[in-house]
């Protein structure tokens, strides 16, 4: 028999519901995995008992014949979901003493459907970086290793996609601003999915760039995808960007059957700078996707150029405001005062010790956008960027139904690469496209580069077209036949 | 309307007359059960704290979903001002540190505020009237409050308030002095206690004004303002106003500028001073709020709004002058507060049922009646119309009576007296103590023979031209029929039977 | 649209961020690195086009006027840094 943390969660919910196995040994098996898995560092905060105590619950659910999908699997939490009494500190010194008494929407959600909380994954400082080592609590690791050397998972949700990757939990909860969940699925041969803007409520999720974040499922495969994402999304009246459309069942659109659906191929993401091995994988995506009957279609997203510069207004900006609320009032950390130190001297000490350097550089040029003067150069200019991005994608849907493209310019890197923040932020560059327009997105893996590393193809869709995005993610998966492991050198 | 017809105010300074100007923002709290973008309650006075939801305490990954009936009072103050309604419109976030504000930023409404221009008439002293332009009405959240002074090394902070709906109506720079600001303040208070948006109780803030200040000669552009934050009455509005113009002109005529800064009245000095903590540059960084979307309604939203408005005071007043006769003076006053204007027309309505006469006959001694002897008699035992112990049908009442000669004007000052202390029914009070008023021209003539019979001397000293005595004879019949004696009838009887 | 000391000292006080001295020149480098990049959006002819402030394009939904929420101090307080008599406390702020 497989090891039990080696299960899908489509397997588990299958074997669960046979009653082969119970909620509460797949658990224990989970966190034993994450409790062996502790030189990953993809958990800020583990959380077995209450586990045990969810597994329990799910038991006696599935005993009952109530169960949901995702009862009694066990999933961890990327740590910028606000998670009632067990802390929450978005990777941040300014939110590691943070319990919230509340749970967010897309937890809340998941804990209804019967899903068990291992923990609490490492993220960067409030889901800013692409590598996962602007945390506070330290870099996660990659469970994928180039010989001795360490890599990054990705960034922000690495945590998620380590525990994943190293198959502690079946399924982890993440964010997607810019790239957080697709880049680094891609890096770690994960599936990914960032719904479309709205999909998923954002209540209770520590707010980066209000009008991009979105959560979203990170599996290890394309259905166990489409399952999460059923039990995570849902209109939220708390939540005024969600949208009430009816959630479909997204593990029936996975039918196999992609004939006569257009497939486009951006030429803007063609780059004399991407390596070959990755055009490569993107040619043989092309090919994967005909050979089951799409059709392929060249279109041109013209301002696709101009994304990241854009992105690096917009959601700076917005974090400058949403991190505004930090100052060490009423809840995270507050600096130790100096006798006579009046209201501002606490504001800028609090803030300074609180946020790591690339959450204050991002403040700072988010800041600096918005001020006076330089308000329309920037963010307004962006704004309008914004727009033609959009209109973009928009033409581009008249012609096709996804859009393929790689998800990253390039595999996992060293820890400690210490690349500058320009370069960091081009591990996006495949990915901003969709997140400014609010539109769905995938990373599936789909090969290895030269050097034995998971690369990822995305696959992105029309607003609130999960189900075809996910369709076609499950066709590629299936040609993909991406089996690949990384060793097991962490236990 | 007589926009250049105000009363002109001028400060005389050494070296020349100058003029002010002055603008308005006031903030006026929405009538509301829940806040603007929360559901915690907006009660006043509540323990610190204990009105506050995680929305209005910012906490990490809370966000804000608008109360629709803030956005229906908004409409329908923008359309008592006359205002444009804006259907579509947005929501900024206005970016500034301080430690009531949890967010870090107001939700406001910047670029595009729901309500556009509009205007309102002001009426000023000697009938004079004056129009001022309002520039936009906005929604937006109210901050916490700060304590300073009740611990010895702590700011105390109270979220209470935090997230309460303002609307922040700001005037056209229109008013040239404190009078017309204060008429202004004022009128504006009445319109929104009128159509029910806003309480207008200063005391408790919900209503507060920022009033900008700057002075000019006559004829020149615009000079340098100064603001003059939270001020919480319509006489200390007034006072702030006149106090931060004459230092205005004192620092120009000694050759100085003006700095434009943020100022606080300090009412017990009756003056205003820099605020230090709001000295450093503003720089508020609005952008559109991204956790809400545009707020929209269509033409229907607006009717429903528009239809929901009761007659406003300026319909009021001209229908209470135009229809039923009332002076200028007397409709304007009963006008000015909702509360006085429904009780006057509840007055009439019970009196024109009780008596049966139109009421342009008697709208105009009802008033009088109203505004000397109730508030009179009101004013008296320290209350007010809203907990008058006299309803206005009671009221009506004792009106009708003296309408129709029952009692004299002064037993009916009587029986206001007595209703107030018991409550009592004027028929009770009139019947109890006797004071129904004799007009039975029988009973007086005889009662006069008998006074005239009784003084012969002052009989003699009238008929040889001392019409004087007349007075004297007026009051031994009052006297004899214990005041109830109708003096119009007495008059008659006396004045023929003395002359022999 | 250079980044200059001065600046970065400005921005860092708009932003409540004690930054040492020595840190203003480096921050002030590494800001002009990424709005020198940035630059490039200037090559767009942006004329006549609408700014997009939000993906969604649905209708704002309004919540009902009823209180269903606060009374929940203790919550409110529970993550405090420091309180006092059911308030807040801050270092003392002179008006
Ligand atoms: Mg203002
Ligand atoms: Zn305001």
């Amino acid at each position: 028999m497989t090891d039990l943390t080696d299960l899908t969660i489509a397997e588990a919910r299958d074997k669960l519901a046979a009653r082969e196995i119970s909620a509460r040994d797949l658990t224990k098996a989970a966190i034993d995995a994450m409790e062996g898995a502790r030189a990953l560092n993809a958990f800020v905060t583990e959380t077995p008992d209450r586990a045990l105590a969810m597994a329990d619950e799910a038991d006696k659910r599935l005993a009952s014949g109530d169960a949901q999908p995702m009862t009694g699997i066990p999933v961890a939490v990327k740590d910028l979901f606000c998670t009632k009494d067990v802390r929450t500190t978005a990777g941040s010194h300014m939110l590691e003493p943070f319990t919230p008494p509340y749970e967010s929407t897309v937890t809340a959600n998941l804990w209804a459907n019967g899903a068990v909380m291992i923990g609490k994954a490492n993220m960067d400082e409030f889901a800013m970086g692409s590598s996962n080592e602007s945390s506070y609590f330290g870099a996660v690791k990659n469970p994928w290793r180039l010989g001795d050397t360490d890599l990054v998972p990705g960034g922000s949700s690495g945590g998620s996609v380590a525990a994943i990757a190293a198959r502690i939990a079946q399924g982890a909860t993440g964010s997607d601003t810019g790239g957080s969940i697709r880049q680094p699925a891609a890096f770690t041969g994960t599936v990914g999915l960032k719904p479309t803007y709205g999909r998923c409520s954002r209540y209770g999720m520590v707010a980066f760039a209000s009008s991009l974040d979105q959560a979203g499922p990170l599996t290890r495969t394309v259905r166990d995808s489409a399952i999460m994402l059923g039990a995570m999304a849902g209109y939220d009246a708390k939540d005024s960007t969600s949208v009430d459309t009816p959630i479909p069942d997204y593990e029936k659109a996975l039918t196999g059957d992609i004939r006569g659906l257009k497939i486009g191929i951006p030429k803007e993401y063609h780059s004399d700078d991407t390596p070959k091995e990755i055009e490569a994988l993107w040619q043989q995506g092309k090919e994967w996707l005909r050979e089951a009957g799409a059709e392929i279609v060249d279109i041109s997203l013209p301002h696709t150029r101009f994304a990241l510069p854009t992105y690096y207004i917009v959601a700076p900006a917005e974090a400058s405001s949403n991190l505004a609320r930090y100052d060490g009032v009423r809840y995270g950390h507050r600096a130790t005062l100096e006798k006579g130190d009046d209201l501002n001297e606490m504001y800028e000490a609090t803030r300074a010790e609180g946020f790591g350097a690339e959450v204050i550089r991002r403040i700072m040029i988010g800041t600096y956008v918005l001020s006076a003067g330089y308000y329309d150069a920037y963010y307004l200019k962006a704004q309008k960027l914004r727009t033609l991005i959009a209109d973009d994608f928009h033409k581009a849907y008249e012609k096709v139904d996804v859009i393929l493209t790689p998800t990253t310019p390039n595999p996992a890197f060293a820890v400690g690469a210490k690349l500058d923040p320009i370069a960091m932020y081009y591990n996006d560059v495949f990915t901003v496209p969709a997140s400014l327009a609010g539109l769905p997105g995938i990373s599936v893996p789909a090969g290895l580069s030269s050097d034995g590393l998971p690369l990822g193809l995305q696959i992105l869709g029309r607003a609130f077209d999960e189900e075809t995005v996910l369709k076609v993610a499950d066709v590629m998966e299936q040609a993909a036949g991406f089996t690949a492991r990384p060793g097991v050198w962490w236990k | 309307m007589n926009k250049d017809m105000s009363n002109k105010y001028i400060i005389k300074g050494a070296t020349g007359d100058w003029e002010i100007v002055v603008g308005l923002e006031i903030h006026a709290q929405v009538t509301s059960n829940a806040k603007l973008f929360s559901g915690a309650s907006t009660e006043f006075g509540s323990e610190p704290n204990s009105n506050v939801s995680l929305v209005d305490a910012a906490f990490p990954g809370m966000l804000p979903v608008i109360n629709g009936e803030c956005v229906r009072q908004a409409v329908r103050t923008g359309l008592a001002l006359g205002a444009e309604i804006n259907k579509f419109s947005r929501f900024d976030r206005k970016n500034y540190f301080y430690a009531d504000l949890p967010q870090g930023y107001q939700i406001s409404q910047f670029a595009h505020p729901i309500v556009g221009e509009g205007e309102v008439v002001v009426e000023l002293e000697g009938g004079i009237t004056k129009t001022i332009g309002i520039e936009r009405l906005h929604l937006e959240q109210d901050a916490g409050k700060s304590i300073h002074d009740q611990h010895p090394s702590f700011t105390l902070v109270d979220l209470n308030r935090s997230g309460v709906a303002l609307m922040e109506i700001v005037s056209k720079p229109d008013m040239r002095s404190p009078e017309e600001a204060g008429a202004y303040l004022r009128k504006i208070r009445t319109l929104l206690r009128y159509i029910g948006s806003c309480d207008g109780n200063m005391e408790q803030g919900s209503m507060r004004a920022d009033v900008n200040v700057s002075v000019r000669r006559s004829g020149e552009p615009f000079g340098t303002r100064c603001e003059i934050k939270n001020v919480n009455s319509v006489r200390f509005v007034m006072q702030a106003i006149d106090y931060e113009a004459r230092r205005q002109v004192d620092i120009l005529e000694d050759g100085g500028t003006i700095d434009q800064e943020t100022r606080l009245f300090d009412p017990g000095k009756g003056e205003t001073r820099s605020m230090r903590s709001k000295e450093e540059a503003h720089d508020y960084r609005y952008f559109p709020d991204p956790d809400l979307l545009p707020l929209e309604f269509d033409d229907a939203f607006i009717d429903e709004a528009r239809e929901s408005l009761p007659e406003l005071p300026d319909a009021k007043l001209a229908r209470f002058v135009g229809e039923w006769g009332l002076p200028a003076y007397n409709a304007a006053t009963l006008v000015g507060e909702k509360e006085s204007a429904l009780w006057f027309e509840d007055l009439m309505g019970h009196l024109v049922k009780q008596t049966g006469k139109p009421a342009e006959a008697i709208a105009s001694r009802a008033s009088n009646w109203m505004l000397s002897d109730l508030f009179g008699h009101l004013n008296k035992v320290g209350k007010s119309l809203t907990d008058s112990p006299v309803s206005a049908e009671q009221g009506a009442k004792l009106l009708a009576l003296v309408l129709d000669d029952t009692i004299s004007g002064s037993a009916a000052k009587d029986v206001l007296d007595d209703m107030i202390e018991t409550g009592r029914d004027p028929a009770v009070i009139v019947e109890e103590k006797g004071l129904k008023q004799v007009s039975d021209t029988g009973a007086l003539e005889a009662m006069v023979d008998k006074i005239m019979e009784a003084n012969p001397a002052q009989v003699a000293q009238f008929r040889e031209g001392k019409t004087k005595v007349l007075g004297f004879f007026v009051g031994q019949v009052m006297k004899e029929s214990r005041g109830q004696a109708n003096p119009a009838v007495v008059n008659k009887i006396l004045a023929e039977k003395l002359k022999g | 649209m250079s980044v200059d000391k001065a600046t970065v000292k400005r921005i860092a006080n708009l932003a409540r961020f004690r930054i040492e001295d020595e840190r203003l020149e480096p921050l002030a480098g590494e800001l002009n690195n990424i709005l020198d990049w940035i630059e490039q959006l200037s090559q767009v002819d942006t004329d006549g086009v609408k700014p997009m402030t939000s993906v969604v394009d649905h209708a704002l939904h309004w919540r009902a006027d009823e209180v269903t929420d606060g009374g929940k101090r203790d919550a409110i307080l529970s993550n405090a840094p420091a309180s006092e008599f059911g308030f807040f406390a801050v270092p003392k702020v002179i008006e």
